[in-house]
Order: structure tokens, then C-alpha cells, then sequence
């Protein structure tokens, strides 16, 4: 590849990387095709690759992008029968074309097409891969994996989506006040999902979804951008900043992994937990606690350990009682059973644990790894070893395997 | 809806199936796990790959070959039958399998039409 061509392609993969969601917002905020949008896109970023080394670069990429999607989205439109729906599009698009030939400036649609992403007639467990698609531009491949799905399989699933969301009448829309919570939760779900951890102050964490850790921090930035005033998305970023600032201390250098309270805090990321720590402070001045915001208090308290040396851990279990209080999940009650647990309450923390319903944890790995650890603490030594072995027969990483392993013994 | 694990190891794995403790601890768990999910069909881990023999007959000829069937770095190691709603249970099971983080573990769906067929 020669050095023009090589600036080019950086050039366009940076673009796609901060434009992309943008872009595909824009071009289906009418049409609601969001597959035919993301066609006029990739066809725009393949036309770059060979247009800009030849022609030089254009002085507003983003623009040429959207210029040159939007043309052969209308050339799709004219090739369709007119007596579809799509006539209206068409208008609508030639319209606004004729009055912005080449616009430097657009509107940023981003939000509306975030709240179609996690709409409730979608299937949830669609809503985070459709959002890695639609906004993030990552392709089923990619997605496939992080939810171990098949790569064909996941690709249906999204085409199918995307025809709902065409044809099945759902509004590119930011949700009115009275629905506005609900919907929002959607999306911040969406979005931690695609963070996929929430786990790591117990063992048995961070098993999925690695590597999209950075992409659902900056879907987080653009919704609180597009939302400057929600607590519950400051909370949900300051939740995951905190996570995020761990990382370089959850594994040796040898590959073991390193249990939360065993970290060393000197690894962390101080700048990370800062910028968590003033987004709870804003947030709290809405006087309006929330999930996410409670996690982040519990990151939080966590984090303090790195100028205290200590953890509370009966502060964090006062956070988890609230916090389940508010929707209980096996995954709260979990990590409540595990504070307890660390604040001397053993056997309150296996009450929690045993008044969860079996069916609901028996293939639920940190329900395991944490009753296995407790049982081991009262000496429940036969027991623990049964609910060690269930533990280590669910995971998937091979670290946490061998720390499990090596605790059983 | 059974779906069959075929494990995939390399030399290395099959070596430390007798000298180390962490390939059977974790073997061990993974069948409790399956066993107490309520999803274990069958299945076993086979022998070595050189304890194989391999036949074809061509053109009235028997042809027989020391080893296995196929010269590969990974080498069939034993396989998992599962029963499990669909292809995404069996996905997550599959990831679970200790070979999934040191071999390859390929998910195949068994073949019920095929084998009435035959077994009719």
C-alpha cells in the first residue's frame, strides 16, 4: 500500500470510527431503513478508498460521506417501484437534498436512533447488538462473538430487526417526559450490557463482552452529551469509569486473575476514577439515586481503598440491600451475599443466597463461585468443594478456572 | 434439540491428561456442571490420536493407515452430547468446555431425520 493510500485508509477508518452513528442517524431518520443506510454508508467508505487517494482528500470528509451516501440512497429510491412507500421518502429526501447540496452542518440524530435501538416492541436482547451495529458500525462477526451467537445466525437476527424497525411503524423519536424514564433505562441497559462486566468485585467477572469495553464508554459520552441533564447516565459512565480504571490490575503478568480486594490499587487508573468520582458528585445534586448511580457508589467505595488501604464492606452491603430493594436481579443479590459475606455476615449471606429460587442460578457461575467461598469460610469445607466444582465447571475464563482451582483446595 | 461438543486438542493437551491436575479438575467440574444443568446426553474422551487406525477400501483394495484420519494439529479428543433448546444454549455451554480456551470446540447439531432414515 503506498503512503497516500495508507493515509486514506486511516483517514476513512477514523471518520467511520467518530461519524459513523452520525451519519446512519441521519440517513434514516426519515426512511427508518436502517439497513439501507448503512448500505449507502459502507458503499460511500468503499468510494473513498478509491476516490480521495486519486483526488486528493476532500476538505470535509464527514460531508463527502454523507453527500455521497445520501446520492445513492436516492438512486435506490428511484430504482424501487414509486407506488411503494418509499415515494414519500424519496420527496422528502430530494427535497432536502435540492436545499443543502453539500452540508458541512447537520443535525445530530444520534439520540433518536439510540431510543430506536432499545424500542420495546425490539426484542431486548437485540437492543445492544443493534446499537453496536447501527451507531458503532461493528459488523455481525464482531457481535456474534461477544454474544456467542453465530455470525450468520446474529446477522439474521439484525436484518430482521431493522425490518421491524422499517415496516413496523416505530418512530425515529426522543420518548415524551411521561415515557422518558422507562426508554432511557432501555438504552443504559443496552449500553452496559455492551460494557459486559458488573461483575468484578466477585469472582467469576468479566467473562464476556471484553473488548467492547471502550465502546460502550463512548456510547455512554455521546448519550450524556446528547442528555447532559440525566443522573443515571453519569452514573452508568462513572459506574463503567471505575470498572474500566481496574482493568491494567485484574490479571498478573502472568495471565491469573486477581480478585478485586486483592488488586493493587498503585495500577489503577487514578484519572479514570477521578472523572467517575466528579460524575457522581453531579450527579447526586439531582437529587435523583437511581441504579447506576448506586453501582458507581459501590465502584466507588472500592476505589477509595486506594487512599484509605481499607474497604467497607458493610457500606457496600447497605448499597447492595438498597439496590435490590429496587428491582431484585440474582445477579444484586449475589453481590450482596458476597458483602455480607466480607462484613462478617456469613451466614446472612448464605440466607440470601439459599432464598433465590435454584432453577433461576444452577448455570449462574458467580452464584457458585461466591456460595462456594462463603460455605468455605464456616468451615463447610464438603459443600463448599460440591459448589466449587459448579463454579469452575461454568466459567469460561481459563484464569478464573485456575483461581477457582486453586481456592478449592 | 442434541447437539454434539467435538473436542479439538493439540499434542500438548493430550500429553498433560495424566500429569496434570488442572485438565481433570476442570474436566471434572465441566461434567458436574452439564450433569447438574440437566442437559448431558453421552459421550466420552477417546485415546490418543496415534492409537488410531484408519481404513478405506478403493477400487476392491483395503487400505489401512497408522494414526488418524486427518494430518492436523488439533486432533479430535473426545465429544459431548447435549440437550439443549437450541443453538445458543449449546454456544454457551460450548465456551464453558475447559477445550474452548486451550483447543476448539466445534458445536454440530445431531442428525434425527438422517438416523430415522436409517434406523427405520
Amino acid at each position: 500500500m503506498s503512503e497516500v493510500e495508507d493515509d486514506v485508509s486511516r483517514t476513512v477508518e477514523r471518520v467511520a470510527r467518530e461519524s459513523y452513528g452520525r451519519l446512519v442517524a441521519y440517513l434514516s431518520v426519515h426512511t427508518r431503513d436502517l439497513a439501507g443506510a448503512e448500505d449507502a454508508l459502507s458503499e460511500a467508505l468503499v468510494k473513498a478508498l478509491t476516490t480521495w487517494p486519486r483526488d486528493g482528500m476532500p476538505q470535509n470528509p464527514e460531508a463527502w460521506l454523507l453527500t455521497t451516501a445520501r446520492h445513492s440512497l436516492i438512486d435506490f429510491f428511484r430504482h424501487q417501484d414509486v407506488a411503494s412507500a418509499s415515494e414519500s421518502d424519496l420527496l422528502l429526501f430530494g427535497r432536502k437534498t435540492s436545499e443543502t447540496p453539500m452540508e458541512t452542518d447537520y443535525p445530530d440524530e444520534r439520540l433518536k436512533l439510540l431510543f430506536v435501538c432499545a424500542h420495546p416492541s425490539i426484542d431486548p436482547t437485540m437492543h445492544t447488538p443493534l446499537m453496536l451495529q447501527a451507531v458503532l458500525g461493528l459488523d455481525a462477526v464482531r457481535i456474534g462473538g461477544a454474544f456467542l451467537v453465530s455470525p450468520k445466525t446474529m446477522g439474521q437476527r439484525l436484518v430482521r430487526a431493522k425490518t421491524k424497525i422499517r415496516d413496523g411503524g416505530i418512530r425515529f423519536e426522543v420518548p415524551e417526559k411521561s415515557q422518558l424514564p422507562q426508554r432511557l433505562d432501555a438504552v443504559l441497559e443496552a449500553i452496559y450490557a455492551t460494557f459486559g462486566i458488573g461483575w468484578d468485585d466477585l469472582v467469576g467477572a468479566d467473562q464476556r463482552g471484553r473488548g467492547l469495553a471502550e465502546e460502550a464508554i463512548w456510547l455512554a459520552r455521546v448519550l450524556l452529551q446528547l442528555m447532559p441533564n440525566e443522573p443515571e447516565i453519569q452514573g452508568l459512565l462513572a459506574l463503567m469509569l471505575h470498572c474500566e480504571a481496574r482493568r491494567p490490575a485484574r490479571r498478573a503478568p502472568d495471565g491469573r486473575y486477581i480478585p478485586l480486594s486483592e488488586q493493587d490499587p498503585r495500577l489503577w487508573s487514578s484519572s479514570l476514577m477521578e472523572e467517575a468520582e466528579q460524575l457522581l458528585a453531579e450527579a447526586s445534586t439531582h437529587k435523583k439515586p437511581g441504579r447506576f448511580q448506586l453501582e458507581a457508589a459501590i465502584q466507588s467505595v472500592h476505589a477509595e481503598r486506594r487512599h484509605t488501604g481499607r474497604i467497607e464492606w458493610t457500606v457496600i452491603s447497605q448499597f447492595y440491600e438498597q439496590l435490590s430493594r429496587m428491582g431484585p436481579n440474582i445477579g444484586c443479590r449475589t453481590a450482596y451475599a458476597a458483602a455480607l459475606g466480607e462484613s462478617d455476615q456469613v451466614e446472612h449471606g448464605l440466607e440470601v443466597l439459599n432464598a433465590i429460587d435454584m432453577k433461576e442460578v444452577v448455570s449462574y457461575q458467580p452464584y457458585w463461585a461466591v456460595r462456594a467461598h462463603l460455605l468455605q469460610r464456616i468451615g463447610r469445607t464438603a459443600d463448599a468443594s460440591k459448589a466449587y466444582d459448579q463454579a469452575i465447571g461454568l466459567s469460561e475464563d481459563p484464569s478464573i478456572r485456575a483461581f477457582l482451582l486453586k481456592k478449592k483446595e | 434439540m442434541q447437539f454434539a461438543l467435538l473436542i479439538y486438542e493439540s499434542q500438548e493437551a493430550f500429553a498433560s491428561r495424566k500429569s496434570d491436575d488442572s485438565y481433570t479438575g476442570a474436566w471434572r467440574a465441566y461434567h458436574k456442571a452439564i450433569v447438574e444443568a440437566g442437559i448431558f446426553v453421552g459421550g466420552d474422551p477417546l485415546e490418543l490420536p496415534e492409537t488410531g487406525t484408519t481404513i478405506r477400501i478403493r477400487d476392491g483394495n483395503r487400505r489401512v493407515q497408522d494414526g488418524p484420519y486427518a494430518d492436523a494439529k488439533e486432533q479430535l479428543g473426545g465429544f459431548t452430547i447435549l440437550e439443549l433448546p437450541s443453538l445458543d444454549e449449546a454456544l454457551q455451554w460450548a465456551a464453558r468446555c475447559p477445550a474452548a480456551s486451550y483447543g476448539a470446540v466445534e458445536v454440530r447439531p445431531l442428525a434425527p431425520k438422517t438416523k430415522q432414515r436409517i434406523v427405520e
